[in-house]
């Protein structure tokens, strides 16, 4: 298959940017979208071009590394797939493409389409991780989960951090992705000694990056590679509300 | 943080100060439907009976449109500086046209409501008609003559009906995400506040409507 792209080309994150259209020649539809990015970059290399630079780690769905906007969706258009495992064959032939990089204030890009993530390190630095005491390890079963709470706190973990949430939104918040790590979190017993410390530093944190607020309009669940439910937000609402009635 | 200044805190004083007028939107179309009985004078002498309802009422909207405008208003700004550069494509895979277009619905019904009380309760866009200065035959404020009156004029009713349109998608999506807001969502809930938040908001605006249209139709006067 024949397909034009238009492509958005920055040298740098001071250069403004414009997008340049290419066209990828006889792409098998059982390319995936990386490697159809690899099949124009070889040719660009042999003209003596500079390559279109992106992200990509794994190429199999779980790292969250990869991820570009394709005709204004991140990760294109097919629900909860991830960049690299989005197949040539859910395009058609002749097919135009926009390819822009993951766009808010706090995603800063860094080179054609890759885009500097670390505000959300920072986010899970102020407070997405439990703090223990190390000693012997605990035997086994002394603490119970219930399967309810472990299928829901295993649902928010199968986040990957790859910003789609944040690109999809319109106002850049990064609600979803903090919705997530502070649900995974409560849902366990390990977790919830710190449940209203963690959901406080967090999303004070993630106005400190320059993330926008959450206006309920679900574009981020729409587009989530992992099928991340907003439900979370919801649960990240009322465990802000819980930290701030106790007095957390 | 303080409450009023976190990225949620913020979200729960929008949905608080959002339902409250939600829920003065209701208890006004309730009371004006008395028109349809012709005994809009009658409720309106005895709501003014009860000053400290009628005031204690008044202060508590004032503070929740004061707050509600502040913080949609700090909530937009932040919002826009998070998305500096809009994408050559755009495409909303769940976003409504009511959900992106909140301000400006936000904008016109702040703008509307200005008009609304110089016309209903200040009474100074047309004296010839105001009630204060007119009673009615039992000497109360003749309500019901100026509002017939009022929206005899086809101008009037066409402003109000665009006015009420946009306070509709306001609403509709206001009230789905005063919930979410306050967390009072889970994946089996969440359709069904969303649908009922349609509802409502739609069965609100044909229900204020029919005041407006009942009058240009000759079926109320």
């Amino acid at each position: 298959m024949n397909l034009t792209l238009y492509v958005w080309r920055q040298k740098s994150s001071k250069d403004p940017g414009r997008l340049v259209q290419y066209e990828a020649k006889d792409i098998s539809s059982d390319m995936s979208f990386l490697e159809m990015l690899d099949v124009v970059n070889e040719g660009l290399i042999v003209k003596g071009e500079e390559p279109i630079a992106f992200d990509s780690d794994c190429r199999e769905g779980i790292c969250g590394m990869c991820g570009q906007v394709v005709n204004g969706v991140p990760h294109g258009p097919r629900k909860k797939t991830t960049l690299c495992q989005l197949h040539m064959r859910h395009f058609k032939d002749n097919d135009t493409l926009y390819i822009e990089p993951f766009r808010a204030k706090a995603f800063p890009v860094i080179k054609d389409l890759i885009v500097d993530r670390g505000a959300f390190d920072k986010i899970i630095q102020s407070g997405g991780y439990i703090s223990v005491h190390t000693g012997g390890v605990p035997d086994g079963n002394t603490l119970l989960i219930p399967k309810h709470d472990a299928d829901i706190a295993m649902d928010a973990a199968e986040c990957i951090g790859c910003g789609a949430c944040v690109a999809a939104c319109p106002n850049g918040s990064a609600m979803l992705f903090t919705a997530a790590k502070v649900s995974h979190l409560a849902m366990l017993p390990q977790g919830k000694i710190e449940a209203a410390r963690r959901v406080c530093a967090m999303t004070e944190e993630m106005l400190a990056q320059g993330f926008g607020n959450c206006s309920n309009h679900y574009e981020c669940e729409a587009v989530c590679p992992k099928g991340i439910k907003v439900k979370f937000i919801a649960k990240l609402n009322r465990e802000f509300i819980k930290a701030q009635m106790t007095g957390s | 943080m303080l409450f009023p200044t976190s990225a949620v805190g913020k979200k729960i004083m929008m949905a608080i100060t959002g339902q409250v007028l939600a829920l003065f939107i209701l208890f006004h179309i309730a009371g004006n439907s008395t028109i349809f009985f012709h005994a809009l004078n009658a409720y309106v002498t005895a709501l003014y009976k009860l000053p400290l309802f009628v005031w204690g009422g008044r202060l508590v909207l004032l503070l929740a449109f004061v707050f509600h405008i502040w913080y949609g208003t700090v909530l937009k700004l932040e919002n826009h500086a998070a998305k500096p550069e809009p994408y050559a494509k755009t495409r909303y895979l769940q976003a409504t046209f009511a959900g992106r277009n909140q301000i400006w619905t936000g904008v016109m019904v702040g703008v509307f409501l200005v008009y609304h009380l110089l016309q209903f309760t200040f009474q100074v866009t047309n004296p010839a008609v105001a009630a204060d200065t007119h009673p009615d035959a039992l000497g109360r404020p003749d309500i019901f003559t100026m509002v017939v009156q009022s929206f005899r004029q086809i101008g009037i009713a066409g402003v109000y009906v665009v006015s009420l349109a946009a306070l509709g998608l306001h609403l509709l999506h206001g009230i789905q995400s005063s919930f979410q807001t306050w967390g009072m969502n889970n994946e089996q809930t969440l359709p069904v506040v969303e649908k009922t938040g349609n509802v409502v908001s739609v069965l609100l605006f044909v229900w204020y409507c029919a005041i407006p249209i009942a009058i240009i139709a000759g079926i109320l006067k």
